[in-house]
């Protein structure tokens, strides 16, 4: 028992003389119309081929909606909407992705905290990437917004981008 | 109603798109990239203006349907009105689904008793049909194909390998992965073999807002391929034709083999 413990607090220590940390903040835009729905997302890092190096967020409705005249529909039926995460990603994974599936959100600021200890970060090898942020929205509209992305940082890094309509200010944070 | 020869022969020459100067023959899914095991819905007509039924349905008799794991598939409330036929299709498998409509003939030109006819069937009714004292006969045989894809969950190609007879289009770039500002590359065979040097016309969707038809003429290389620059993002109609004397049938002189599809094409 003495031992595991002993194990398991020098892996702490290994894991973070190396760790790195990123932090990715999404504002969905507050929008004032009569039918709002909300928006769904996919933010994942691309390498320089566009090929998808981890997921980090997909965001859309999870349980089975009740539509008009009482049509059963899948809330994952219009993630092919999200059409760039779909085409490099979505098609070809099996929902939902453990931990980076989720429902919906507000408008307003969400923060995303990852670190290169667990997945989806862990085993991203080092290189140039992008962080990419696409909302498609119910009776609303697209926007896709990419952010270049160094791995691992070797110093602090803050990055930010701003979307049109969409999309608010995204911000990166990158930590050592 | 009262049945006559020369209406049924206007409606015969409205539904083959294969005479000279042919309107267009397309299908039109009501999506081509989707989530799995979705339905869509298609429309079939022919018509000068893309994508607008406003002239013919396009018959839905030599529908062929395959599923991304090659077995055919059939279609759910198949029926033709005034100016386009429709049909639903349930996308059961992940992957890519090839609908086509297939049509392989032979038409006929001759006098009889100074009497101009025309005639339209198979390589096997030619001799029981037409008489044996007819003058002028000429016979040319057709094929076409006039098609579409859609996929549902990732894409695959079983579904998109060729028959080895007439034009057909053989994915470099697979048909639902189309995106404006990206090149796309399709190789033509015909009769199995590259298509070299033919001819290829590309018009955009949405022609009754503009003034111009905007065509993209390409000539395909030695090997058959055409490479496609998408100027803006929407749906698209493909059409290659080659007229040869290759014939299968040994009355036919003359072979058209003829080829069309309907693409959609997404923006970044």
């Amino acid at each position: 028992m003495r031992t595991t413990c002993f194990l398991a607090f020098t892996g702490l220590i290994a894991g973070s003389a190396v760790a790195a940390d990123l932090t990715v903040s999404v504002e969905l835009a507050t929008i004032d119309v009569a039918e709002y729905h909300r928006p769904y997302v996919a933010v994942w890092i691309e390498g320089e081929d566009q090929a998808v190096a981890a997921n980090l967020a997909v965001w859309y409705q999870q349980n089975t909606g009740k539509g008009e005249g009482g049509k059963v529909e899948q809330g994952s039926k219009w993630l092919a909407d999200l059409r760039q995460w779909w085409r490099r990603s979505g098609r070809s994974v099996t929902l939902p992705i453990d931990t980076v599936s989720g429902a919906t959100r507000p408008a307003g600021v969400h923060r995303l905290e990852f670190s290169d200890a667990k997945p989806p970060l862990a085993g991203v090898a080092a290189g140039n990437y992008k962080v990419v942020v696409e909302v498609a929205r119910e009776v609303g509209g697209h926007e896709l917004l990419r952010m270049p992305l160094q791995w691992p940082p070797n110093k602090p890094v803050h990055a930010e981008a701003r979307g049109e309509h969409e999309l608010g200010l995204i911000t990166l944070d990158l930590n050592p | 109603m009262k049945f006559s020869p020369k209406s049924a022969l206007l409606v015969l020459l409205s539904i083959v798109p294969l005479s000279a100067f042919a309107h267009k023959a397309w299908l039109l899914p009501s999506a081509t990239v989707l989530t799995p095991d979705q339905w869509i819905t298609v429309d079939a007509a022919i018509s000068n203006d893309l994508f607008y039924f406003n002239h013919a349905p396009l018959k839905l008799d030599n529908l062929l349907i395959t599923a991304p794991d090659g077995t055919a598939v059939t279609t759910e409330n198949p029926g033709s009105g005034k100016f386009r036929s429709t049909f639903d299709l349930h996308l059961a498998l992940n992957g890519t689904y090839r609908l086509a409509i297939v049509n392989a003939g032979l038409f006929a030109n001759y006098e009889m008793n100074g009497e101009k006819k025309r005639w339209r069937g198979t390589a096997e009714a030619l001799a029981k049909e037409i008489p044996t004292d007819a003058k002028n006969l000429e016979v040319n045989q057709t094929q076409s194909r006039v098609e579409t894809f859609v996929t549902a969950g990732a894409p695959n190609l079983t579904a998109l390998k060729g028959s080895g007879a007439g034009l057909e289009l053989m994915p470099v770039t697979h048909p639902n992965d189309l995106f404006s500002g990206e090149v796309a590359k399709f190789r033509f065979t015909l009769d199995g073999k590259p298509a070299a040097g033919l001819k290829v016309t590309i018009v955009p969707g949405g022609s009754r807002y503009r003034n111009k038809q905007d065509e993209i003429e390409l000539s395909a290389d030695k090997d058959g391929e055409i490479a496609v620059n998408w100027p803006r993002p929407g749906t698209y109609w493909l059409e290659a034709t080659v007229s040869d004397a290759n014939t299968s049938v040994r009355q036919a002189k003359q072979r058209r083999a003829n080829y069309a599809a309907t693409f959609e094409v997404l923006p970044q």
